[in-house]
């Protein structure tokens, strides 16, 4: 971990539309110093006198050394406070607060990595791409959304990766169908060692169950809805199975956002199972 | 001239007036990042039980309109990996410890308080009485005067005699000055107000309830005309009982309010989410206000409010002894 997060008020350097998406680039040295892909900030969205109190959280999509350090996210339209996003124009200020989380874990010796990811998911994938290949891996790309417009950097992944597969569920742009799909073909064919994935939590469990068939770790990015982001408020939590084989309730923003695939119960987020530290009528310590 | 802002538990003397709400500092260690936690008046800790509790399940959060909606459940690793883990960590650091705790019953909390007398570094025990009752079908202590008063009478007598306890009340009781009453007669030395009081929110989308629990606390600057409120009818009833204020304090204007309605502490909750140096802002901003207003003691702006209209803020000295 390179230091901890900081709060700063970045000037917005430049806004663009991406297909389905908005991305803005903020000053903000004292984040990109600090960064390792997997890295999130949280954004105060509405303005100084704003009814909206908690803070959006962004995977970061990148980071580029001009103005002494700029990072980028990627975001879409949901509900009010991305809206108010959308609309910040250069030279806006932006207060947030990152870099945040548990970045990807980075394997030790040159290997085979296969990044997934679904919809706005595959983002933080390419700071992660680049690393990886300066390590001496081989990346390949699997990314996936509804429609083309909403498959985040499909160019990217074609200049980067080894190879790229790309899919649609309605079938505009690559394969139709999900990223679970093609992924075991994927896997097979490249000999992957590792995969890295980010994307809707339905994605990550259907990948995590493809990988758990090939017998290679997979790390993945879960998304939960935060409050805080930094670990205080304990309302981003979901159940992941510890070292010691216990399941606990781990806060997604300071114990993950990245975890391993195996580790995480995906049919039981949203629930406290019956065999967690501390459930109702269950486990005590 | 600086002000002197120290505030009084009891006896027990702070150097600043602001703490962090319980449940909202989490351990202590995350806010050290971004600042030094011994500097603000008070870490006060979640609400500590006896077992480890894995909490509600999620959603347990839902944005409301300057406010937000939370159900955690007390999700904690229970009083013994609390006294061994996170307690010495804030007791080397010299932080002012408040261990709020939260129990099913009379003898949990006494429990706790047992629990914790034999614990180096704890400033002060809040009693979190927003709590199930789980003798009297999931009733809140806070609901239930005599149960509230029984709790506090309990946690008292088994808390060393030099550390202040702090009863924790919520607005949606029929009436909080008797609650409040009944607390200090069963031997609560301060009080703390308010909680967050229940409130629900209904997803459009999903047409079901935005949190997985139904009903959650709502905190934030939505509440903070209720806890002034609340603050001012106690002060008004018990002028000599400390008051620590809490609900929507975002500012150091929002600080000062409630000091001037009667709380000679504020906590600061669902402000560190969205801006975690709150804290230590907010006590910048409420030193420059006393100053800019020309107080020499932030003592003397306690109350302030509950003055005689007409009567100017220069004869305050003599009309906070006035029993108002
Ligand atoms: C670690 C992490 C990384 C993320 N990265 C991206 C990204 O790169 N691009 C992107 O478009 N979105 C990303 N999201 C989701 C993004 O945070 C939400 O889309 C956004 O908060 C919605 O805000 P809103 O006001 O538009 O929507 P509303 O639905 O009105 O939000 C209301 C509240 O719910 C919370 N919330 C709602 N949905 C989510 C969600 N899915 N995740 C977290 N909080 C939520 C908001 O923070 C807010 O408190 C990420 C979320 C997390 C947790
Ligand atoms: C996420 C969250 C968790 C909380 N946990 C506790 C708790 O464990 N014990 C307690 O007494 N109060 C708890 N509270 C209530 C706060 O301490 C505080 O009384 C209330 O939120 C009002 O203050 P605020 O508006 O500044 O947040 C919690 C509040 C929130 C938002
Ligand atoms: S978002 Fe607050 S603890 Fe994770």
């Amino acid at each position: 971990m390179a230091g901890s997060p900081v709060q700063v008020t970045g000037t917005v350097l430049t806004t663009r539309r991406v297909e389905a998406y908005h991305a803005l680039t903020v000053v903000a040295p004292a984040v990109a110093d600090r960064f390792r892909p997997g890295h999130f900030v949280t954004v105060a969205v509405g303005g100084p006198y704003s009814s909206m109190l908690t803070r959006r959280a962004f995977a970061i999509h990148d980071v580029k050394p001009d103005y002494g350090g700029t990072v980028e996210f990627v975001f879409s339209v949901r509900g009010p406070g991305t809206a108010w996003l959308a609309d910040r124009r250069a030279r806006d200020t932006l207060d947030l607060v990152g870099p945040l989380g548990r970045p990807f874990p980075l394997p030790r010796d040159p290997c085979t990595c296969v990044l997934v990811g679904g919809e706005y998911g595959s983002a933080s994938l390419f700071v992660l791409a680049d690393v990886l290949q300066r390590r001496g891996c081989r990346v390949d790309f699997v990314l996936g959304a509804s429609s083309a417009d909403r498959v985040f950097g499909a160019l990217r992944a074609r200049r980067m990766g080894e190879t790229t597969t790309l899919t649609t569920e309605d079938g505009s742009l690559g394969m139709r169908g999900e990223v679970t799909d093609v992924l075991a073909g994927v896997i097979a064919d490249a000999r992957a060692d590792v995969v890295y994935a980010c994307g809707p939590m339905a994605m990550l469990r259907g990948v995590t169950a493809v990988c758990v068939e090939f017998g290679i770790p997979v790390q993945v990015s879960v998304e939960q809805a935060m409050a805080c982001g930094v670990g205080i408020c304990m309302t981003c939590v979901v159940p992941v199975i510890a070292e010691d084989g216990v399941t606990r309730m781990v806060r997604a923003c300071t114990d993950g956002p990245v975890f391993l695939g195996e580790r995480v119960r995906f049919d039981d987020v949203g629930t406290i199972p019956f065999d967690a530290l501390g459930a109702p009528g269950g486990r005590h310590g | 001239m600086p002000v002197d802002l120290r505030s009084y538990l009891g006896h027990v003397e702070l150097p600043n007036p602001v703490f962090t709400a319980s449940g909202c500092g989490g351990t202590g260690r995350e806010l050290a990042q971004f600042f030094d936690v011994t500097r603000i008046g008070a870490f006060v800790t979640r609400s500590i039980t006896m077992a480890p509790r894995a909490g509600r399940p999620t959603p347990r959060m839902a944005e409301t309109p300057s406010g937000m909606l939370s159900a955690v459940g007390l999700q904690g690793p229970g009083v013994e990996v609390f006294a061994e883990r996170e307690l010495p960590w804030l007791a080397e650091r010299g932080a002012r410890t408040i261990v709020s705790i939260g129990g099913g019953s009379v003898a949990e909390y006494t429990a706790l308080a047992r629990r914790l007398a034999g614990a180096p570094g704890v400033t002060a025990v809040e009693v979190n009485l927003s709590c199930p009752n789980v003798e009297d079908r999931g009733r809140v202590f806070a609901r239930d005067g005599s149960a509230a008063a029984e709790v506090v009478a309990s946690v008292r007598a088994a808390t060393r005699y030099d550390v202040p306890v702090i009863a924790k009340l919520a607005p949606d009781v029929a009436d909080v000055v008797s609650l409040a009453r009944l607390c200090v007669d069963g031997g609560a030395d301060a009080l703390s107000m308010i909680n967050a009081p229940l409130g629900m929110s209904v997803d459009v989308d999903t047409m079901r309830p935005s949190l997985a629990a139904g009903t959650g606390g709502l905190s934030g600057p939505a509440i903070r005309p209720l806890a002034v409120r609340c603050v001012w009818q106690v002060h008004a009833a018990l002028p000599g009982v400390p008051i620590v204020g809490m609900g929507g304090v975002m500012t150091g204007r929002d600080a000062l309010e409630m000091v001037l309605a009667g709380a000679c502490a504020v906590a600061v909750g669902t402000a560190l989410f969205h801006d975690p140096y709150a804290c230590q802002r907010i006590l910048r901003e409420l030193e420059e206000l006393l100053q800019a207003r020309g107080f020499d003691r932030l003592a003397d702006a306690v109350g302030l409010a509950h003055r005689p209209a007409g009567a100017g803020p220069r004869n305050r000295i003599d009309l906070e002894e006035s029993s108002l």
